[in-house]
């Protein structure tokens, strides 16, 4: 009995949170490997193209709602993901019409490109506030639990509850069909391939007649339909402030460089790895000890490598070991 | 240039002698920022209290008050002494009610209050620390010090048989300051802390900080913290994770968005805020509906009864220069004197002006101690299927 309240407690407060988190990383860190593997350069846009995806989609869920359409037990922003998705690649689009292009057709530096994605990034920043304001949003409308906590505690007799949310459940299983679909399409098709070869060899692509502004094109709906699920999710998930995918930015780049920029597989495992790390250095495993070893072993001080305070310090730390150590990441990816 | 020299020299004669005059007050809450929901109700407050006085014309012989607002925003030294320096220098007032969060206004007393010679009476500043602050006697306020809300939550957890808890605070000097005053006034009357943890505001996620607080267990979780900003994320997450189901939450946590955001997920739940039972408070209440606010809004009652105190210690002192009038604000506020409640400003004004002495008693019954704060009177609330309910007051 013990031993499956600490298994329960572990899952409750680690494992079903990080696994939720990574995978909210997962997608955004893949969206940032696309743009970093085929267009060639880091997108500090990122963060803020989530939020404004994100807040597209609510402000058509809110459509949505007052139509009285439902989906009920589902939130209704599951029905709004491909208004909130065509809404933000028409603004990437726009955004790389108005600003990359230019610099691409100039060939400029990559560092160039990056800069002036910091700036995007503060006009999307903008936008998105315009848009919907700085307050905190909720638009979680569906049932909010699979597992609840108390339900379980007496279902079971435990001492430990276990809570599953509903929006947990759906950022993974969404999640899996993503990354399913993306490696169905680069693998498969032709548009796919043609983008793998662009990323490969830009000249070589050229010559057998691949047409580079489809690429991009493509390349950038692409990446915005990944990270407006992304955003979304993640909003579902928590709650949705501009500020907060702004500070979204460092973990997902921290996953998408620890996995190997311009590698789609190691963006995936990069989000885990890095959610995983967040959870369990910051996390207080008095109460799973307690549970594993005799009574009067029990300590009575916290058993935590780092307070809860220092969460954003051990994305930083991975990142830095990582660029040490394995500049490529840990699946070869392209050195940054 | 002669002539204009003369003019100016002039027209400073007029200005300077007692006359009706135009008086401006700085109503400096934070508009914007993890309070954002009370701010409102509370500048509204302020100026009903303001155009209550300025009407009656008894002020100063007939003089008239402004209210000039200004945006502390809770949280930013920075841009709440930029913006009392702008009231100050630009708009030029005579006093101010506010700041609303303790840190800010610490920072606006020391870098703007005290060097212009400005009065500041805060409806909201909670923190220990503002007791023994020097402040050459600018500083006032008509809510009671943590340490003291400190000790009224150990009476109602002891009360209702509550021996060990965890706290959670927002990491600043309201925080910080709430947390140690109730930690060492539960461990004194015998309860056990099991861990005093601080939370940021303004994070997406707060399971981490819930699974940390739910290692370290207790009956029940303190949550002085800010209703608009990670205090309602620490509920939400404990509610989730079924860390905990009991919370006691301090003034920060008390307004119409608790029960909004949480409903009858919090029943059995409890806290307090200042705000004291009587006639006063529900005179207040009555004016604020007619007025078209919420005056049970936290921290209302205090704004109005803030500026009542500031104007009537101008009239008690016949001048609108706050280094004259900071030394009436004790004999207004206490005994003694004939009693005033709230709509009864003019009445005041005319007592004063006929040479009488007044005891403002407010919405709040306002009782000051030294160093001028108020004594604080506490109501107890219970949290039942998405009411809130008063128990008692304290």
């Amino acid at each position: 009995m013990d031993f499956l309240n600490a298994i329960v407690t572990l899952l409750n407060y680690v494992i079903i949170p990080a696994s939720s988190y990574g995978a909210q990383l997962a997608l955004g860190a893949l969206g940032v490997t696309l743009i970093y593997g085929i267009l060639r350069f880091s997108n500090f846009a990122h963060g803020d193209t989530m939020a404004f995806g994100t807040a597209a989609t609510i402000v058509v869920t809110w459509g949505l709602q007052s139509l009285g359409v439902s989906i009920s037990p589902l939130p209704t922003a599951l029905l709004a993901l491909p208004f909130g998705i065509l809404i933000t690649a028409a603004l990437v689009l726009g955004t790389d019409r108005a600003v990359y292009r230019f610099y691409r057709a100039k060939k400029s530096a990559p560092i160039i490109l990056v800069m002036a994605s910091v700036g995007v990034m503060f006009v999307m920043n903008g936008l998105t506030r315009f848009l919907i304001g700085v307050r905190e949003i909720q638009f979680d409308d569906g049932v909010r639990f699979v597992i609840n906590a108390r339900e379980f505690k007496a279902a079971t007799g435990l001492a430990e509850g276990l809570a599953l949310r509903s929006t947990q459940v759906i950022t993974l299983v969404t999640a899996v069909i993503v990354v399913w679909a993306l490696f169905w399409f680069l693998g498969r098709t032709r548009t796919g391939k043609s983008m793998r070869a662009f990323s490969d060899n830009e000249d070589l692509a050229l010559l057998s007649g691949i047409n580079p502004e489809k690429v991009v094109a493509v390349t950038w709906i692409i990446a915005a339909a990944i990270t407006t699920i992304a955003g979304t999710l993640f909003g579902l998930d928590k709650s949705f402030k501009a500020f907060n995918y702004f500070q979204l930015l460092l973990p997902i780049f921290a996953a998408a460089i620890v996995g190997g920029l311009g590698n789609p597989i190691g963006a995936i495992a990069g989000g885990f790895v890095i959610a995983f790390s967040e959870v369990a250095v910051t996390f207080d495993f008095r109460r799973v000890v307690a549970y594993l070893v005799p009574g009067d072993w029990t300590p009575s001080g916290p058993i935590q490598l780092l307070s809860t305070e220092y969460k954003f310090a051990v994305s930083f730390a991975i990142l830095i070991i990582v660029l040490l150590f394995k500049p490529t990441g840990l699946f070869k990816g392209k050195s940054v | 240039m002669k002539k204009l020299l003369l003019a100016s020299a002039a027209i400073a004669l007029v200005a300077g002698a007692a006359g009706a005059e135009e008086i401006k007050l700085g109503v400096a809450v934070g508009f914007t920022g993890p309070l954002e929901s009370l701010a409102p109700n509370m500048a509204l407050g302020a100026e009903m209290a303001i155009a209550e006085v300025s009407n009656s014309g008894l002020l100063l012989g007939g003089s008239t008050v402004v209210a000039v607002r200004g945006d502390t925003t809770c949280t930013d030294a920075a841009a709440a002494t930029a913006m009392a320096e702008r009231l100050v220098t630009a708009e030029r007032i005579n006093g101010m009610i506010g700041g609303m969060c303790s840190g800010e206004t610490t920072a606006t007393l020391q870098n703007v209050a005290m060097p212009n010679g400005i009065v500041m009476i805060s409806p909201s500043a909670t923190s220990p620390a503002l007791t023994t602050i020097d402040d050459n006697g600018l500083f006032f306020r008509t809510s009671p010090s943590d340490a003291r809300q400190g000790d009224v939550m150990t009476e109602i957890m002891m009360e209702r048989g509550i021996k060990s808890a965890a706290v959670t605070y927002t990491n600043n000097d309201y925080g910080k300051g709430l947390a140690d005053s109730f930690a060492a006034a539960f461990e004194a009357a015998g309860g056990t802390i099991t861990i005093v943890q601080a939370h940021d505001d303004g994070k997406a996620d707060y399971s981490a900080d819930v699974a940390a607080l739910a290692a370290a267990g207790g009956d029940i979780l303190v949550v002085a913290g800010y209703i608009d900003q990670g205090g309602a994320g620490i509920v939400r997450g404990a509610l989730d994770a079924g860390a905990f189901d009991l919370f006691e939450f301090p003034d920060g946590m008390i307004g119409q968005n608790l029960v909004d955001k949480f409903g009858p997920e919090i029943t059995g739940s409890f806290g307090q805020n200042t705000a004291a039972a009587g006639v006063g408070r529900d005179t207040y209440l009555a004016m604020a509906t007619a007025a078209g606010f919420d005056g049970t809004s936290a921290y209302s009652s205090e704004s109005y009864d803030a500026a009542a105190l500031i104007l009537l210690s101008m009239a008690a002192a016949g001048s609108s220069d706050p280094a004259v009038y900071k030394g009436k604000i004790m004999d207004v506020a206490n005994a003694p004197g004939e009693q005033i409640l709230p709509g009864e400003l003019a009445k005041a004004l005319e007592i004063i002006a006929a040479g009488g002495e007044v005891d403002y008693v407010g919405a709040t019954a306002v009782e000051m101690i030294e160093p001028g704060e108020s004594a604080g009177s506490f109501r107890e609330l219970e949290f039942q299927g998405g009411q809130m309910n008063v128990v008692r007051y304290r």
